[in-house]
């Protein structure tokens, strides 16, 4: 859908190379492969999952992986393969709606920014400077530990501290298109800044942005996976990747797997979506594109 | 060039107004009561009207907010509401183990992560390089707490090579001995990170003109690496480090809490567990000033090292 919207727009010149050179670019391919068998898992689960995932077996707890269970139980004798499972739909939907409303929020101010400019784009980019000099995780301790946290108030969370990001990303290429001649005919045409802004702006923009939500995907689940960990994360029973370690942890010297088999999950998942993230940048810019 | 100092460490100002704004604004964004949020259901009336007044929190809100300006300008960054005592001293007194923790892993990040990116970026698309890539990006898809773990169980619980807890200690050997696998941990993620700055900033100046009369002129391979380009390419990685900084100190606060050692990680986490709010703000102001120091600082050294940064603007 994003490269028939860019190729229709008029003004775009970089969709087809970036294509092509994505299609031959093979870590392109592993990281996106990989992403794409993740989420298959995650809509799955319900199917796939040998388990129900919150159901106890008091008998069977703690006991080490076997054809019954074949990544082991936890202490409450719950499956930690049907558990795994479940916790990538927890992953993967705050992973990517927190990026989506971080994209979406994050590129309008950007491009608002850049398109009025004056006061109004020195705020924003001031404020944009003081969300990127914090560290990631810190702020997002700090607002999930104010908020509370529920699913909806850490995508919030996590969301806010990606904005900044985005603002950049889309603050740049709008000044520039700004003064193309194509946005001054349709300034005297009449058309509405808003018009401008999503039909004549958005479509230049957006490959940059859809690159830095990829790789700011991978820091989303990282964070996601930091605060289930302390214990800000989508609470218990519900399965969550950083969740099981955080209650596997406790058992560490006895029940290796409890806290190995969701470190796996969280890493592949992060380097899947980092290969992709740094595959699709090669892809669009063109200094490495003709390199490869 | 004092002058450039002068107005870097002016700048830093406005960005601590905004800082200490958005903690206020956090603070406040507690749903309910903070007072009920902060002592539970079954609190007295009485000792909930003794925390709003302690909050300041039954006077307007503009009232609230100049006062908590004030306060923090002042250096008054409350009390702890469990153990009684100011923050000031409670980070005081962990403060020295998140310092050495942060400053060894910084040690051992550029240790490893710098000849590790420059020998990337001069066997550019050779075995050294992708190794090197490949290391880096595993570096940089761990989440701080999930290397700690993998770490611990491989050489405390698997390997008893070193101790499961890093509690404080007086002897000096356990001391260090304490401090390995969290400062390994904190280390092998920024050797990931400067790495792949290094290789890219190394790959820009290689690319360079002067390079390549250098390599014309007959310089050597190793002092043209080392010398001519290494020289100009530490100048991005300085800023990248300390930039970094921040991200170390959100890092060790898991570290801290994996390998049970004591820092500003545990500190935040007993906050929280408590729900002791005004711990927590006032750890957030302490956390916001120190980025912004370390910021600041950054930009002072980056305007020394490179000449190219303009003084005058």
């Amino acid at each position: 859908m994003t490269s028939a919207a860019i190729s229709n727009s008029s003004e775009t010149v970089k969709s087809s190379p970036v294509l092509t050179a994505l299609r031959r670019n093979r870590m392109a391919w592993l990281g996106g492969g990989t992403l794409f068998i993740i989420v298959l898992v995650a809509i799955f689960a319900p199917l796939i999952a040998p388990h129900d995932p919150l159901e106890q077996n008091i008998l069977a707890r703690l006991s080490p992986p076997s054809a019954d269970f074949w990544l082991g139980t936890d202490s409450y004798g719950r499956d930690v393969l049907s558990r795994l499972l479940y916790g990538a739909r927890i992953s993967l939907s705050i992973g990517f709606l927190s990026v989506l409303t971080a994209m979406v929020v994050g590129s309008s101010l950007g491009m608002l920014a850049g398109y009025i400019g004056g006061v109004f784009e020195q705020i924003v980019m001031g404020l944009v400077d003081v969300l990127l000099s914090f560290p990631t995780l810190l702020l997002g301790l700090m607002i999930a530990a104010m908020l509370g946290s529920s699913f909806e108030n850490l995508i919030i969370a996590i969301a806010i501290t990606e904005i900044a990001p985005f603002a950049r990303v889309a603050r740049a290429p709008t000044i520039a298109v700004k003064r193309r001649d194509f946005v001054d005919a349709g300034r005297s045409l009449g058309l509405s800044p808003l018009r401008i802004l999503g039909v004549h702006i958005l479509p230049n923009i957006l490959s940059d942005v859809v690159v830095v939500g990829s790789l700011w995907m991978a820091s989303a689940i990282r964070t996601e996976a930091s605060l289930a960990f302390i214990g800000l994360g989508v609470q218990p029973p519900t399965a969550t990747w950083g969740g099981m370690i955080r209650e596997g942890f406790d058992n560490i010297l006895t029940a290796w797997w409890l806290v190995v088999f969701p470190s796996v999950a969280i890493l592949i998942t992060v380097l899947a979506l980092n290969i992709l993230g740094d595959a699709l940048r090669d892809a669009i810019d063109p200094k490495t594109r003709s390199g490869q | 060039m004092l002058g450039y100092i002068f107005r870097r460490i002016l700048l830093a100002i406005p960005t601590l107004l905004v800082m200490l704004t958005v903690v206020f604004i956090l603070v406040r964004l507690v749903p309910g009561d903070p007072a009920v949020a902060m002592l539970g259901d079954r609190a007295s009336e009485a000792t909930l009207q003794a925390l709003r007044e302690q909050l300041g929190l039954n006077q307007p809100i503009a009232v609230q907010y100049f006062e908590f300006l004030g306060n923090m300008i002042t250096g008054d960054f409350g009390k702890s509401m469990v153990t009684g005592r100011t923050v000031l001293s409670e980070v005081g007194a962990v403060l020295p183990y998140t310092l050495e923790l942060t400053f060894s892993a910084m040690v051992l990040g550029t240790l490893f992560g710098l000849p590790l990116g420059v020998i990337a970026a001069v066997r550019r698309n050779k075995w050294p390089d992708y190794a090197s890539r490949i290391v880096s990006l595993i570096g940089l898809s761990f989440p701080g707490f999930v290397s700690a773990i993998l770490l611990l169980l491989c050489f405390a619980v698997w390997q008893h090579w070193l101790p499961v807890m890093s509690r404080a200690s007086s002897d000096p050997v356990t001391h260090i001995r304490n401090l390995i696998l969290p400062a390994l941990n904190l280390g092998l993620i920024m050797m990931a990170y400067i790495a792949r700055v290094t290789r890219s900033s190394m790959l820009d100046v290689l690319g360079e003109d002067y390079i390549r009369t250098a390599q014309a002129k007959g310089v050597k391979a190793r002092t043209l690496v080392m010398r001519h380009a290494l020289g100009n390419a530490l100048i991005p990685i300085v800023t990248v480090v300390g930039l970094y900084f921040g991200t170390l100190i959100g890092n060790s606060v898991l570290a801290e809490i994996v390998f049970t050692r004591p820092g500003l990680g545990k500190l935040i986490l007993g906050a929280l567990q408590s729900r002791d709010y005004t711990m927590l703000q006032g750890l957030m102001v302490v956390f916001a000033i120190f980025v912004i120091l370390v910021n600041t600082a950054t930009d002072v050294i980056y305007g020394l090292v490179d000449p190219r940064v303009s003084y005058k603007k």
